[in-house]
């Protein structure tokens, strides 16, 4: 419920009774009385305290602290074998804001989003990778490399850019998906391998180190493990705590740019572009705008992923990493941050837990009873077993492996969440916020 | 009315671009077929039997795309299942996923029970798009075209990966009657019986284009029909047609069921030794579809006639592009033929956004 006030208007608006200007009534949390208080980062002190209390448990996770360690999944995502998923997460966020601002935001279809993280991730090598004799690479630091990345991710996308604003909808997802195996094909011949190395193996990209220039000591290394303050960092914690400075600054970045004018325009341009044209908002100008700011979290996440990594071929930049965004967005919800986040999380460590579930009914069919059954009949370790899950990692045919049984359940849940909640997991959560809202009157 | 349209540089400048691309290439062929009549010959008729398999490919995308508004980026993984059934049947001779010998292969000669194994593939596949659509894509009516498309890659990733479960490790030919062999035009023959010269042209392609040729004509003589007709009206306006009484649904089935055979028909020629690399079916028989994507593109992603001139200018590109650019294979990467058809498209869709023959989207304020 908005009202939606002028500036100059707003010395009528103001609720009697409220002091500042725009004051939210108590217990109204869903009234807002002027524009600027709609659209802040947190509307109300309930998402201020409940955002600052996730971010300091992020920050605490890693280490063995006595309360933070007793919440359920927290106390396994914080443990050595895990932190690195819950780091790919983070990295995935950064991306998959990208895409968020130009298909949630901006409309425009795209699923070549796996050729922009590419982009970056070579120019990050150039800047900041070590230079062998078949590769290209100059060493600088990391605040070169990483904001490198997403300049020329950026650059490459207004490139683009004039070409996909003739084209509209369905002729956009196809010709992104076409500049995905040109970039595929670039990093294979004889110049793009000077970028990305050998074919089959890749390259070294650059580690997440903080120096000030290239040969100096690095200010915080990630190479070993050390003390930072009062606390004891393995190698992993050090690569995830400082993700997740990256991560948390892009997400601020992203909602900032959807709440300013450009990310209005964007929405305006998304609702009807046409309207948006006659209300004075050059369309050809902001979806250029769109596609760099888009490239630029590309880039970015493209750097993060092969850094984390280390080392990849040009082939996994490939149209199945474009799909898995699409499905990140898809799952979480088109056009939120929040929608954004929880797709990640969900698209990144479901597979992950359906590892361990496996795992975990496998270490179960030794014993008897009813659990040990049905652990049996899902899983096959033997010849003459007959479960659907092979527990052999990439053996092809029947029984599936754990690997391809992930890549058909993820097909399922794209099919299933579009065809059941095309909200994704925002609507999901919208729907259980104003059940209970309204309980006991469920309509 | 012209200075009411979008300012647009990229425009006059692309079209003049693509014109002088177009007439050198004209030029450059031309030259060709005076210098090496023969080479050109052999070129042509690879193009065609490339082309064709494009066009069934792109035939199959088009008629879905028009009845019920979709595209399917599943068509690559149906081409697959597609071969793959024809693998068990004719070159296994067994029923799919059973020991039990298949009884059509020992009816009449050798080629008869193909032929039979061949068709019952393709109602197969037929059977396997029409539960697609039934339990996929009918939910998923008047959505946004791109939700819809977004399912076809999910419904890829499921069908890719049970479709690479079932080649396993194995090499899955098709029996092909006709293999890898072909006849020579022109030359000269020695006295030992070996042909110099000429230009050796295999049956697979003209195979390719005949089957090409006659699916056209089908879909020609079928939208003329009743149904065709039903069609045509549910591809122009889904609520108008309901009106008129045409049973959409109806008309969702026939397309996709077309879409799935045409998809298989496609993936059975992408994995004929002479027009594909390799005579198996495997994962890389599933890009077929991607590759063909551009022909639909270039054609019109509406547009029955576009499909098929679409696929002919890619498949000619492709294999110009590899016959007479080889020489610089250093430099362009090796496999630079496969990326041909993604430029002609980009270039081509600066010249005319909607392909040559699809029908302009008309924004209405």
């Amino acid at each position: 419920m908005t009202l939606s006030v002028n500036k100059g208007l707003s010395g009528f608006a103001r609720l009697p009774g409220s002091g500042r200007k725009g004051a939210t009534l108590l217990g109204r949390p869903n009234l807002f009385t002027s524009y600027e208080r709609e659209s802040r980062i947190f509307t109300s002190t309930t998402q201020k305290v409940v955002a600052a209390v996730i971010i300091v448990v992020l920050f605490l996770m890693p280490f063995e602290l006595p309360v933070i360690n007793q919440i359920p999944i927290i106390r396994f995502l914080g443990d050595g074998p895990y932190l690195r998923p819950v780091s790919t997460t983070l990295v995935y966020i950064v991306a998959a804001l990208g895409l968020n601002l130009l298909l949630g935001v901006a409309g425009q279809v795209s699923i070549g989003h796996a050729f922009f993280m590419g982009a970056g991730a070579y120019a990050a090598a150039f800047l900041g990778g070590e230079a062998t004799s078949t590769v290209y690479g100059h060493g600088l630091p990391i605040w070169i490399w990483l904001p490198g990345a997403g300049v020329t991710a950026a650059a490459i996308g207004v490139l683009i850019a004039p070409v996909a604003v003739r084209l509209r909808g369905l002729y956009l997802a196809i010709v992104t998906l076409g500049l995905v195996f040109l970039g595929i094909h670039m990093g294979n011949m004889d110049w793009g391998r000077k970028f990305a190395g050998d074919p089959g193996l890749g390259r070294d990209f650059p580690s997440l180190e903080l120096a000030l220039w290239k040969g100096q000591d690095p200010i915080i290394s990630t190479a070993d493990d050390g003390r930072w303050l009062w606390f004891d960092v393995t190698k992993a914690e050090k690569i995830y705590l400082v993700l997740l400075c990256i991560t948390l600054f892009m997400v601020v970045l992203a909602k900032n740019i959807i709440r300013s004018r450009t990310g209005r325009a964007l929405q305006a341009i998304r609702d009807r572009d046409v309207a948006a044209e006659v209300m004075g908002i050059p369309e050809f100008k902001y979806k250029v705008i769109a596609f760099a700011l888009s490239s630029f979290f590309a880039g970015i996440g493209g750097a993060l992923l092969a850094s984390l990594v280390g080392k990849l071929p040009a082939i996994e930049w490939d149209l199945f990493l474009s799909v898995e965004f699409v499905a990140i967005l898809l799952i979480g919800g088109l056009g939120t941050i929040s929608g954004t986040v929880l797709g990640a999380i969900f698209v990144v460590l479901g597979p992950r837990l359906i590892e361990e579930v496996t795992k975990w009914l496998e270490s179960q069919t030794e014993a008897t009873g009813p659990v040990a059954t049905v652990a049996d009949l899902i899983v096959t370790d033997g010849a003459n077993d007959f479960g659907p899950v092979s527990t052999a990692t990439q053996s092809p045919g029947w029984p599936m492996s754990i690997f391809s049984w992930n890549v058909v359940i993820y097909g399922l849940l794209i099919v299933v969440f579009l065809i059941f909640e095309p909200l994704g997991l925002y609507g999901i959560w919208l729907n259980i916020k104003s059940y209970f809202k309204r309980w006991p009157f469920s309509y | 009315m012209d200075r009411l349209r979008t300012f647009n540089p990229l425009s006059s400048v692309s079209t003049g671009v693509v014109t002088l691309v177009a007439v050198a290439t004209v030029l450059f062929y031309l030259f060709r077929a005076i210098v090496e009549p023969y080479v050109m010959i052999q070129t042509l008729a690879k193009a065609i039997g490339l082309g064709s398999t494009y066009a069934l490919v792109a035939l199959g995308f088009v008629l879905i795309f028009k009845g019920t508004q979709v595209v399917n980026f599943a068509q690559g993984a149906l081409a697959m299942v597609g071969a793959l059934f024809l693998s068990f049947l004719a070159a296994d001779e067994h029923i799919p996923f059973t020991t039990v010998r298949n009884p059509l292969i020992s009816i009449g000669p050798e080629w008869f029970g193909w032929a039979l194994s061949v068709i019952v593939a393709l109602v197969i596949a037929g059977i396997l798009g029409l539960v697609l659509e039934r339990v996929v894509i009918r939910p998923m009516i008047g959505q946004p075209l791109f939700s819809v498309a977004v399912i076809t890659l999910g419904l890829e990733a499921i069908l890719r990966t049970a479709a690479n479960d079932a080649v396993q490790t194995e090499l899955r030919p098709l029996a092909i009657p006709w293999g890898t062999s072909g006849f020579t035009l022109g030359g000269e023959t020695n006295a030992g019986g070996l042909t110099s010269g000429g230009a050796s042209i295999a049956w697979a392609y003209v195979a390719a284009a005949i089957t090409a040729v006659a699916a056209f004509l089908a879909v020609y003589f079928f939208y003329r029909s009743r149904m065709g007709v039903a069609m045509r009206a549910v591809a122009f306006d889904q609520e108008a047609a309901m009106a008129q009484g045409i049973n959409v649904g109806r008309v969702f089935a026939i397309a996709w069921i077309a879409g799935s055979i045409l998809a298989a028909i496609g993936g059975i020629f992408a994995t004929q030794p002479p027009i594909a690399q390799t005579g198996a079916v495997q994962l890389e028989t599933q890009f077929i579809a991607f590759r063909a994507l551009p022909a639909v593109i270039l054609g019109g992603l509406d547009s029955v006639q576009g499909a098929l001139v679409g696929g002919l200018i890619i498949g000619l590109a492709e294999i110009t592009a590899g016959q007479y650019l080889s020489q610089y294979a250093g430099t362009l990467g090796s496999g630079y033929p496969l990326v041909v058809p993604y430029l002609v498209m980009i270039v081509g869709l600066l010249v005319r956004p909607y392909g040559f023959f699809g029908t302009p989207e008309v924004r209405r304020v």
